[in-house]
């Protein structure tokens, strides 16, 4: 079975180590906030400008000053500190966050990521994704490992407009985790149910099976 | 007062000398922090073909949205311009010039306008559309691209708390880009919630000295929320 959305999430969260500063981008990864265990701190940095973000905050605690950065109104860790845009992205660009996760559209076997725009179709901006790929050495991408239409999304190229060139190395998918070296996908672990047949089969871009795959595990 | 007192009272003194075509660079994320009264200012005031820097463009009917409305922005470079419909089609139907500019650049461009930088490197955009035609430079084996600061002939930002020498204080995620802002202005123009005497702020405690700010005016503010999400208790 292809992993759900809260699967997703969960297995981002193993990927958590006590003292971590994360960055997590909007969606499936904002998601992995819910996961982190009981027995760890992790600081979550939101690039306008805050490092600890809280949850949603109750009704009464509505802050019209204290958003992330996906305009959602947010709340603050006791620890917290605000700062200014330019003080956020010389945290990210100066290698200070541990850990950036972040969606997309594609990725190739070179480690490029196409996450920001779609000619003619979508055009929004990139946001800050373009300085979380280019500043962050340790990145997840997660993703759909292919389209509805059955197209695969880790791909020989990149077929979009590049958010970064060369920067992924490890990508989670609904169906693998895989990590990317030396022009190759590498299949590291199968969605639960999910053979490894049916990951070649979805996988455009060069992959390379170790003779074990293992499971992912969801205690 | 003395020649330090920066504070005006009314929106049209703030705004006074903004004309066409000029350059203005403006704090805000989103709705949040945004200089709310200014931007209806310029509304009022009808200036066009202006060049815009900002984060984002507003919404529709809100924030930067409104200067749409009636087409007086010419450029506008942000790094997200969605949940915008306007904005779109005037993108899409070429009446309004757009350059997206990668958020962490953003900010650098308008730190390194204000402090006298006129050029910077970053890895930000190298390989990407954003550094199609930009010189490329290579240090410890990594390539970085040049990006240019930028300089607005006006800024305009949002402040929590002010003295009347400019000093500023800012309140949680409604800091953002305003500080970078405010010293990217030759003409620095700040709206504020409250303002004090001056020695009742503690130096200690000022996020921007007044150094950078040219006026400063009390406004009251709406404070909109784009996205309110809340936890049930």
């Amino acid at each position: 079975m292809a992993l759900t959305r809260d699967q997703l999430a969960q297995r981002v969260a193993q990927e958590f180590r006590d003292g971590y500063y994360v960055n997590l981008g909007i969606g499936i990864p904002t998601l992995a906030a819910n996961f982190i265990p009981k027995n760890m701190n992790v600081m979550l940095q939101s690039e306008n400008g805050l490092l600890g973000m809280g949850q949603f905050p109750l009704d009464e605690e509505v802050d019209a000053d204290l958003i992330n950065a996906g305009k959602q109104t947010v709340t603050m860790v006791p620890g917290a500190a605000i700062f200014s845009s330019a003080e956020s992205f010389a945290m990210i660009r100066g290698g200070h966050v541990d850990l950036t996760v972040l969606g997309a559209f594609e990725v190739d076997c070179e480690g490029n990521i196409a996450s920001y725009m779609i000619p003619g179709k979508l055009i929004k901006g990139m946001g800050g994704a373009m300085d979380l790929v280019a500043g962050a050495d340790n990145i997840i991408v997660t993703m759909m490992h292919a389209s509805k239409s059955g197209e695969s999304k880790l791909r020989t190229q990149c077929s979009l407009p590049l958010t970064g060139k060369g920067c992924i190395k490890r990508v989670l998918t609904d169906l693998a985790l895989m990590d990317i070296e030396g022009g190759k996908f590498i299949l590291r672990e199968r969605a639960p149910g999910v053979t490894v047949e049916e990951i070649k089969s979805r996988t455009e871009g060069a992959l390379l099976i170790p003779d074990h795959v293992p499971e992912m595990s969801f205690a | 007062m003395s020649g330090f007192d920066k504070v005006v009272d009314s929106y049209e003194d703030a705004l006074a000398g903004l004309e066409d075509n000029m350059m203005v660079i403006a704090g805000g994320f989103g709705l949040c922090g945004i200089p709310e009264n200014l931007i209806k200012e310029i509304k009022r005031k009808g200036t066009k073909g202006l060049t815009v820097a900002s984060n984002n463009a507003g919404v529709d009917g809100a924030g930067l949205g409104l200067l749409l409305e009636d087409k007086q922005i010419k450029k506008m470079i942000a790094s997200y311009v969605g949940e915008n419909a306007l904005f779109e089609a005037q993108m899409m139907s070429g009446e309004l010039e757009v350059e997206l500019t990668p958020q962490g650049t953003l900010a650098e461009k308008m730190r390194a306008g204000g402090a006298g930088i006129p050029a910077f490197y970053t890895a930000t955009g190298y390989g990407t559309p954003v550094g199609e035609g930009k010189e490329v430079r290579e240090f410890n084996g990594r390539h970085y691209i040049l990006e240019e600061a930028l300089q607005g002939d006006f800024s305009i930002a949002k402040a929590w708390k002010a003295d009347r020498f400019g000093n500023l204080m800012f309140r949680k995620t409604a800091r953002n880009f305003n500080p970078m802002a405010i010293t990217a202005g030759k003409i620095a123009v700040v709206e504020v919630e409250e303002i004090v005497e001056v020695g009742e702020l503690d130096p200690d405690e000022i996020h921007l000295p007044g150094i950078y700010v040219d006026r400063l005016i009390k406004g009251t503010f709406e404070k909109m929320i784009e996205q309110r999400t809340v936890r049930s208790a």
